[in-house]
């Protein structure tokens, strides 16, 4: 492609590139010239699932029936359902398969491509009618989400410029260079009622007006793509879906608010989705949309992607940005906020991923359009990570108020093996859980603080009857304990007095006063700490003390684990009645501690040796070991 | 252990081809630590000298970031998944298991420096829950009892490509 | 400067627009414990939420770090309110002090920093209850290898201190954050041990620390068992020791010359003889001021720098070590004192110079290192057997139940050695040892003194000073006069690409000269309810003044006219820099030290 210099020439290179790309995902009947499109999810968990070797397979096989001039073969981003990936969308026959092995693909060919009927066993089920699916629309999971941040994610080749210029890139850009003030954009964007969707919620428009307040000859734009929440992978898949569509909004901010640099900070353990914003952002250096003078309108602006190294609290602001600048990352306190005083002194914008992906939609569509999806307070959709246990485990994009109910029922098909509902965590390390109470109350930014968890940047496990909410806690503790910068005293003192103090529950050997010191400091540490990280850290301690207030007294005062989770308050135990005598429990035992006679004596366990690591129940094919 | 004049080398390049742009550190490091597999502090030493930043300042960056080591990792870098998906589905067994079977602690790196075993916080692959990541491949839903065999494997793999 | 309203515990307060919370409240009369913040929140991390206050709005109160937070921000007009004693805030300063107190040792009566910690300090005005919270404790580090410095990391607060002050002074970096989290500390790279590191044991880091993580290497063991041994414990002073000692007995900065006092209690405290240090200045005026003047008149290295601090030659030894030939060759003061009382005043008494055993009472921590280098010893025998600091001198004070304030003046003692004038005083502030140079320097050139006598335009607290001197018969020559190491790097650069125009540069460790030394009595404004509130800024000048008013009150002010300097060269040595000088008086460096 030519340098795109000028607006005239975005608009014919986006003219084109859409007739292309339309006609590629054409939905209908097939066409006499033949052609045919396989997109073949490349997301990291399809990838890891085998993704890549399918397409290879997939391109081999094209080539030895000679189809590779008629059909062709691209990976694209998340579908979002990833227990059932990996996936395989075909146009124009517009169908989806899933849980795709290398071993289908000869099928695929064969029966789909050349015989024109879908391979029906990789097609979806419908729980409830035992019907076959084929249509991605007709999917339940699908039905009820709506994909803005996600925009282009399973649709285009996340590698191509020119797919994602066909599939409304940059036309939000070109619009705001050449009809809005850069006052008019943070207008829109105030208007829009857009949030920062990273943890913090506070309004994107207002943050962007701070640093357009402030004269400076420099200014940043940075986009936080360090999603540390375990058990969320938002951001990791908007950045692999559709890299353009970030970079895109990043520049409308900083052409908003007057920032010429633009840098990503990304986790170091996300190496696909650095590939992609690297190749992107060169690409689009190559075409002219990104450097000095862009489309003619002397805009200017650089994009840098810059990589984590394995620190939570780097997706605190300032931390990030004193990750960026070379330091530790220790977060420093706010005033000054960085959109006075930010990167290397400048004013500075730290905006989330899927806040900058949301930015296009809303230019493209208007304020107006896009403040009627969602609630009063939290305006269009939010993505959630749904993990955990919950039949589908993956990306969702729903409008905000969407409640509980649907997202684990309807779009997460509900909880496996029959299990009873028990909590949804929302917000990872920072947030808090919902139980059976809540699940009919809309999510969104507001409810969720109300009801004692946060949205964070959209984390959602769910938990049924088999966890216990004190281990859970205790889950999380670990993890800021060993994530606290250690800068300050109540964060890096308070944080490891309580993970003692939960020890102390978990093993039960804690007293009642124990539960009251718990309460007390982590209300203290709530208070007292600099940065986000340790004023949020007691949540999940907070919050399933008051929604499981029994489970804890059961560890305390009746020295149980009422899930049989805490090793030091549950047992493994052989049922003589239920025990073939087969010794394979004693066989797995790796502390050997289970004797019996083979076929004479059934197995028992000596509880003094035992690890309690589970491995005889594992073994166990009679469902005679049971914890208690 | 001292490093070998050729690695000063490559390090003292990759000082220099970040040079022009702000605070580099982070990104030498990176790319030190992805290129040597560690961080030595004589090559911090060298850092040092190259971009002018007191060693004690590079030695807390180092020791503050996860991803940085201070120590030559395994040749197999065994990544146990911790993430709350995972967690809530007994990864914290899946790593007991691979330390008790290595004979190492979590963290740890076996004699023979094939193994290490590393914690790790969610690599976003929590519709495979619980994952463990070895050297980029990731094992989807793994079970205590796969755990040997997945040791076994890369033991065979090793004795076949040594002869 | 721009005014603010600020409402403190619902009163309005007009105060300056760039003061913090914690510093606007000071002035308004309150007086909120803080820990880590330092030299005003000009070093402040904001992490050891000592200091925290109450902001309220109409939407509620939420806690911040009084010591960063901007009064400009929170306007009386906008309804904001600084509350210090709401419950929130009291509990939350109580806790955050027992979270510390619950990973500290709990030593305090033995602890060095006994009557000076900041923490004992907080945790009584806070109600702080010591073992509120108890549990596991970061794993420490004591460090006691190296000759200047303790290291006791179980009384580490992390507040950070220690490692801004070492690159603001000093430039260099020793200390930084490692690790992470519960795990993190604060020490040289990789834990090590001050001892192996390029540290310059200039104890700046022990000054500024709040609680006993840092700690002077003590050596009155030393001191006790010379005593015992019965030899002649010979006692020297420092002339910085004299205008800070007085602090340590409740005199505010500056207040008092302790001379007088300080020579009595050292009578009363057994020493054989009390000399003063600046005996020996005076005599490395004529040995340094002569190696100028060879230098100049013979085209020798310049510019010339000075060598008596010992924290500036342990810097230019790791990281100068190519400039050696520009550096005097003159040992520090103290050490020609000892050199001299164990030949020409042994000799002349008829002792044995094994058993003379010199204490040298110094600002200095280096000065311990110094004392062990093995260039000053001559012919087997130190110079010098022990360095206490100002501190450890009050300490022994304290500890033999002498009572400052009782204490007669008395002078130092005077037995062949130990008169001095009015330039050797000076020597303990930045500036000093130039201008003694010049008098005597301009005197040998000219053969007339100086008839202003002072060199003014060397005085005061200034990172880097230079001034044109007229040296009469030399024609001008332009002079510099630094001191901490972060201000001497330039001067040191300078040279080395060849570009310096100096003639002589005095360079002291640090920031000031030896009024603040690494061992002098701690300022800690925390500490000292009765002081100035602006005691951080003035007592270096404070401690100076002393000195410059001890040099104008003597009637001999030029270190030629130091009479029984003029009979020691006349009697014994010759004249300066003579083969016999070069001998006992001067020393020689390392290059490259590692």
């Amino acid at each position: 492609m030519d340098k795109i210099n000028s607006v005239e020439k975005l608009d014919k290179v986006i003219e084109d590139c859409s007739a292309a790309f339309s006609k590629k995902i054409r939905v209908g009947e097939r066409t006499k010239d033949g052609k045919i499109a396989i997109l073949v999810c490349g997301d990291t968990t399809c990838v890891a699932n085998g993704s890549v070797d399918i397409q290879s397979e997939l391109e081999k096989a094209l080539k030895e029936y000679h189809l590779e001039d008629k059909v062709t073969v691209n990976h694209v981003g998340c579908f979002g359902l990833c227990s059932q990936g990996p996936f395989i969308k075909i146009f124009p026959d517009d169908t989806i398969y899933r849980t795709v092995k290398v071993g289908d693909v000869k099928r695929i060919i064969e029966e789909d491509i050349i015989g024109g009927k879908p391979v029906e066993d990789l097609l979806f089920v419908d729980p409830e009618t035992g019907k076959k699916i084929q249509k991605q629309e007709d999917v339940n999971f699908y039905k009820k989400q709506k994909r803005i941040a996600l925009h282009g994610c399973a649709v285009i080749n996340p590698d191509y410029l020119e797919e994602a210029l066909g599939y409304d890139g940059f036309k939000a850009l070109k619009k705001v260079l050449t009809t809005m003030t850069p006052q008019q954009v943070i207008d829109e964007i105030l208007a829009s009622g857009l949030r920062g969707r990273g943890g913090a919620s506070f309004p994107t428009g207002r943050k962007w007006q701070f640093a357009a307040n402030v004269q400076s000859d420099q200014k940043y734009i940075v986009c936080n793509g360090d999603e540390g929440d375990p058990g969320a992978f938002m951001d990791r898949s908007i950045l692999e879906g559709n890299p353009f569509n970030v970079i895109e909004g990043m520049m409308i901010g900083g052409y908003a608010f007057g920032a010429s640099e633009g840098y990503f900070y990304v986790r170091a353990e996300y190496p696909v989705a650095v590939r992609r914003l690297k190749r992107a952002a060169e690409d689009l250096e190559k075409l002219g949309l990104l450097g000095d003078n862009i489309l003619g309108t002397g805009f200017s602006f650089r994009v840098h992607v810059r990589e984590g190294a394995g620190a939570f609290v780097c997706g605190e602001e300032t931390a990030l940005l004193a990750s960026i600048e070379g330091k530790r990352g220790m977060p420093r306190p706010r005033p000054p906020f960085p959109a006075i005083k930010g990167l290397w002194g400048k004013p500075t914008c730290v905006n989330n991923v899927e806040t900058l992906a949301t930015v296009p939609y809303i230019i493209r569509i208007g304020a107006k359009e896009f403040a009627k999806i969602g609630t009063e307070g939290s305006k269009g959709t939010k993505v959630f990570a749904l993990g955990g246990k919950v039949n589908n485990v993956g990306l969702v994009e729903v409008p905000m108020g969407t409640t509980l109910r649907t997202l684990i029922y309807d779009i997460g098909g509900g909880i496996p093996k029959g299990k009873k509902f028990k909590a949804i965590q929302t917000g990872g390390p920072s947030g808090g859980c919902l139980t059976e109470k809540d699940i009919d109350t809309p999510i969104d930014y507001d409810t969720l603080v109300a009801k004692g968890s946060m949205m964070g940047s959209g984390g959602a496990i769910v938990m049924d009857e088999d966890n216990c909410m004190v281990d859970v806690a205790h889950f999380y503790m670990d993890f800021i304990c060993d994530e606290s910068c250690g800068k300050c005293t109540d964060c890096r003192i308070g944080t490891k007095r309580l993970m003692e103090m939960l020890t102390k529950v978990t093993k039960g050997t804690a007293t009642e006063q124990t539960l009251e010191d718990l309460k007390e400091l982590s209300e203290i540490i709530k208070n007292g700490s600099l940065c986000a990280l340790g004023q949020t850290a007691a949540n999940p301690i907070l919050s399933t003390m008051v929604n499981f207030p029994e489970e804890y007294e059961a560890h305390v005062k009746e020295h149980k684990c009422p899930a049989h989770v805490c090793k030091d308050l549950m047992k493994y135990v052989i049922d003589p009645n239920k025990c073939k005598k087969c010794s394979m429990c004693a066989r797995n035992c790796p502390a050997s501690c289970i004797s019996g006679v083979p076929g004479k004596e059934p197995y028992v366990i000596d509880q003094s040796k035992c690890v309690k690591c589970g491995s005889c129940m594992a073994s166990c094919r009679f469902g005679a070991i049971s914890k208690e | 252990m001292t490093i070998k004049e050729e690695a000063k080398k490559e390090v003292i390049a990759i000082c220099a081809s970040h040079k022009d742009e702000p605070s580099p550190l982070m990104v030498i490091l990176e790319e030190i630590q992805k290129k040597l597999g560690y961080i030595p502090l004589e090559v911090q030493e060298v850092v040092s000298k190259e971009m002018g930043i007191p060693v004690a300042e590079i030695y807390g960056v180092v020791t503050f970031y996860n991803f940085f080591s201070l120590t030559p990792k395994g040749k197999y870098v065994v990544g146990v998944c911790l993430g709350t998906a995972c967690y809530v589905k007994n990864s914290q067994q899946i790593i007991d298991k691979f330390a008790q079977s290595l004979g190492i602690e979590i963290g740890g790196t076996t004699e023979d420096g094939l193994f290490t075993v590393d914690a790790v916080r969610c690599i976003g692959a929590c519709a495979l829950a619980p994952s463990v990541s070895i050297n980029g491949r990731v094992y989807a839903k793994v079970t205590p009892t796969e755990v040997d065999k997945i040791i076994a494997d890369l033991r065979k793999k090793e004795e076949t490509a040594n002869g | 400067m721009e005014k603010v309203n600020i409402k403190i515990e619902g009163r309005i307060y007009s105060v300056d627009k760039d003061l913090t919370v914690l510093e606007a409240a000071r002035r308004c009369g309150y007086n909120i414990p803080s820990l880590c913040s330092w030299n005003h929140g000009k070093c402040s991390l904001a992490s050891c939420r000592v200091c925290l206050v109450e902001i309220r709005t109409a939407r509620g109160g939420k806690l911040f770090a009084s010591c960063v937070y901007p009064v400009a921000d929170i306007p009386a007009e906008k309804g904001f309110e600084v509350f210090i004693s709401s419950p929130m805030a009291t509990k939350a300063r109580k806790a955050s002090v027992e979270l510390l107190l619950s990973n500290h040792s709990k030593d305090c009566q033995t602890c060095v920093k006994n009557g000076h910690c900041e923490l004992l300090h907080v945790a009584q005005v806070t109600g702080a209850e010591a073992n509120k919270y108890e549990g596991e404790l970061t794993p420490t580090t004591y460090d006691d290898l190296a000759p200047g410095i303790v290291r006791d990391t179980s009384k580490c607060i992390l507040c950070g201190r220690c490692i801004e002050r070492c690159k603001e002074a000093q430039g260099i970096g020793i200390l930084g954050f490692e690790k992470r989290g519960f795990q993190t500390i604060v020490a040289p790279v990789m834990n090590k041990s001050f001892a192996k590191v390029p540290c310059l044991q200039c104890g700046q880091c022990i000054n500024v620390c709040p609680t006993g993580a840092l700690s002077e290497h003590r050596e009155i063991d030393k001191v006790d068992a010379a005593m015992k041994a019965g030899k002649k414990v010979i006692v020297q002073t420092a002339p910085a020791v004299r205008a800070a000692i007085a602090e340590e007995f409740g005199k505010k900065v500056g207040e008092e010359n302790g001379t007088g006092r300080m020579v009595a209690a050292l009578h009363r405290l057994g020493f054989y003889r009390v000399f003063d240090t600046n005996f020996s200045a005076d005599l490395t005026i004529m040995e340094e001021a002569q190696e100028l003047i060879n230098r100049i008149t013979k085209g020798g290295v310049l510019p010339q720098i000075t060598s008596c601090s010992p924290g500036w030659i342990n810097y230019m030894e790791f990281f100068y070590s190519d400039l050696i030939p520009n550096v005097s060759t003159c040992k520090s003061p103290h050490e020609m004192f000892g050199a001299i009382l164990k030949s020409y005043y042994a000799k002349k008494h008829g002792l044995d110079p094994k058993d003379i055993y010199v204490v040298s009472v110094m600002p200095c921590t280096a000065k311990k290192y110094e004392e062990a280098r093995p260039q000053n010893a001559v012919d087997g025998l130190r110079d010098v057997d022990a360095v206490i600091t100002t501190r450890e001198l009050a300490l022994m004070i304290k500890r033999a139940g002498i009572m400052w304030n009782s204490l007669p003046e008395e002078e130092f003692d005077n037995d062949l050695v130990g008169e001095y004038t009015g330039a050797g005083a000076i020597f303990g502030v930045t500036g000093g040892v130039m201008e003694a140079a010049l008098r005597t320097a301009y005197h040998t050139l000219n053969g007339k003194e100086y008839e202003a006598i002072d060199f003014k335009e060397v005085r005061g607290l200034q990172g880097v000073k230079e001034a044109e001197v007229d040296m009469g018969a030399a024609g001008k020559v332009k002079v510099a006069v630094t001191s901490g190491m972060a201000n001497a790097k330039k001067l040191l650069d300078e040279i080395r690409e060849g570009k310096s125009e100096y003639a002589f540069i005095e360079i002291m460790c640090c920031p000031g000269g030896c009024i603040n030394g690494g061992g002098q009595p701690f300022v800690k404004p925390s500490l000292m309810e009765n002081e100035d509130p602006d005691i951080l800024e003035t007592y270096r000048q404070k401690r100076a003044d002393v000195l410059y008013t001890i040099d104008e009150r003597k009637t001999i002010r030029q270190s030629h006219n130091n009479p029984d300097i003029q009979v020691l060269y006349k009697d014994y040595l010759g004249e300066p820099c003579s083969e016999l000088s070069e001998h006992l008086l001067h020393t020689s460096y390392v290059k490259d030290r590692e």
